[in-house]
């Protein structure tokens, strides 16, 4: 317990570490995820295709090997970007815009056929059709399973620990090690941290759903 | 009485004639013993007496650590512990032919020597207060400690002071991270889980220099082709000493000696330059530790 409370700045530097990392990689994951499902259901054919691709590819690797390729492989070939924070930020948004990706797309199908019907027949195109009349319906039914994505992304910040990123994990190896005696209780203080970041996370999207409800 | 006079002399004589021709190597087929060097008269019932008569020793040494025990899939493992156990032996009158080398990993040390499943271990072995209640240590033989490993290529950085903004590389909750963070806060760490993940950032350029013991980063530089090198001196200190039993004093004494003759007369730093030496500098030589036992 002592040592929890000791080294409290440094376990708040984790935590501040791993809210950033879920932050930054959250936003582009959702504006990437976006443009993928827009890809999946536009009518360029190759759009299509690379959608489908992607997210095929993507979703069905796991975290760790898409760490591994942008920590060791890609400085291979010379693109060699700073240890640490962003090349889990690009591991970590590119492998969950794949699962908001799906999530956007079941609520995008969940709208009836006749509201796109509908926004052609008054001569919308598809951008204009997607973004004003099928998107804002989508996100309704798709914020529980996107929340949920969120909540993944979070605790998948924790892969980041074995690759030279200092967030909550690394730091509860470090000072598990330094205080083998208080292990148990660090332990649980770590996890009650990443409690700290999700279940707010939940409560929010109870909120949200309450409040976009609709009718059907 | 004058018979009894000359007999007593003749027997000192042979005596004399025998110690001098094991003490001559080069002596061919006048000795039977080995060319390992001195052979010298070991008081009754104490541990080398009872090795020099056996003829044979067990030695506890690692077997993966380059540089001072590896062993190749077949024959006898190779390093400066091996070499310094060599030594050892070879003053008992034992041939390395017959010193059995058994593997000892850093868990297996204390047991293995208070079993007797070895004479003694010489495995890369840190004395330690903890250590020293279960095992006695002679030596220490060598000085290990944290270094720091660049690319070959690498001018800039000569020590621990010229670590300011640089990339430093290391293992997450390890004892030289701890001490990079505490004594030279200016340096920027990036830990991952294993040393050899430090590797591939530094090829590539992502971390200036990996830290952490200097005999694992030799292990590296000897398998690294001229890619990477050990730079200046260990700025912490690991003493390597030579475990045997805990109430065995003579022996360790005895061993302390044999370690002091091996500094004074060039033989300790021909065994380094023929093994670890190749990739590290020369030490200084260390300081024998002749402590009591509580």
């Amino acid at each position: 317990m002592e040592a929890f409370i000791d080294n409290f700045g440094l376990i708040w530097g984790g935590f501040l570490a791993t809210v950033s990392l879920t932050a930054v990689s959250g936003l582009i994951a959702f504006a990437w995820g976006t443009v993928l499902a827009a890809f999946r259901v536009s009518p360029v054919g190759p759009l299509r295709t690379f959608g489908t691709l992607y997210v095929e590819i993507v979703r069905n690797t796991p975290l760790t090997l898409m760490f591994f390729f942008w920590v060791f492989i890609v400085p291979t070939f010379g693109i060699v970007f700073p240890l640490g924070f962003w090349p889990a930020v690009v591991a970590l948004s590119l492998y969950t815009s794949a699962f908001v990706c799906e999530a956007l797309r079941a609520g995008i199908n969940s709208v009836g056929v006749g509201q796109a019907e509908a926004a052609r027949s008054v001569g919308f195109t598809f951008s204009q059709t997607l973004g004003h009349v099928v998107l804002p319906q989508a996100w309704r039914s798709a914020i529980p399973p996107l929340i949920s994505v969120l909540i993944a992304l979070t605790k998948n910040t924790s892969v980041a620990a074995g690759f030279a990123f200092t967030e909550l994990v690394a730091v509860s190896q470090r000072l598990i090690n330094a205080n083998p005696v208080d292990g148990f209780f660090i332990f649980v203080g770590i996890a009650a941290m990443y409690l700290v970041i999700t279940i707010p996370l939940g409560i929010l999207a109870g909120r949200l759903e309450r409040r976009v409800a609709f009718a059907r | 009485m004058k018979k009894a006079k000359w007999a007593a002399l003749g027997v000192a004589a042979a005596l004399a004639l025998a110690a001098c021709s094991s003490d001559t190597p080069g002596d061919d087929g006048m000795s039977p013993e080995p060319t390992g060097g001195a052979v010298s008269e070991f008081p009754e019932g104490s541990t080398m007496a009872k090795l020099q008569e056996a003829g044979t020793i067990t030695v506890g040494t690692k077997f993966d650590q380059p540089l001072f025990g590896l062993k190749a899939p077949s024959g006898a493992p190779e390093g400066f512990d091996v070499e310094i156990a060599t030594m050892i032996a070879g003053k008992l009158g034992i041939t390395p032919e017959n010193i059995k080398w058994v593997e000892t990993v850093s868990a297996n040390r204390e047991p293995f020597i208070q079993d007797g499943t070895v004479d003694m271990v010489v495995a890369t072995y840190t004395i330690n207060d903890e250590r020293k209640k279960l095992v006695s240590f002679a030596g220490p033989y060598y000085l290990a400690g944290q270094a720091l490993m660049t690319l070959s290529s690498n001018t800039d950085i000569n020590g621990p002071d010229d670590l300011a903004g640089k990339n430093v590389c290391s293992v997450e909750g390890s004892t030289p991270a701890q001490n990079i963070e505490k004594n030279y806060p200016d340096a920027k760490l990036s830990l991952f889980a294993a040393y050899t993940d430090c590797l591939e950032p530094l090829r590539n350029g992502q971390v200036d220099v990996v830290t952490t013991d200097n005999v694992i980063l030799a292990g590296y530089v000897a398998e690294s082709d001229g890619e990477f090198k050990v730079v200046g001196e260990p700025f912490t200190e690991e003493p390597y000493g030579i475990g045997v039993k805990l109430d065995d004093t003579d022996f360790r004494m005895w061993i302390n000696d044999v370690l002091e003759e091996s500094f004074s007369d060039g033989s300790w730093l021909a065994a380094w330059k023929a093994t670890a030496g190749t990739v590290l500098p020369d030490p200084a030589v260390p300081t024998i530790d002749r402590y009591e036992v509580n």
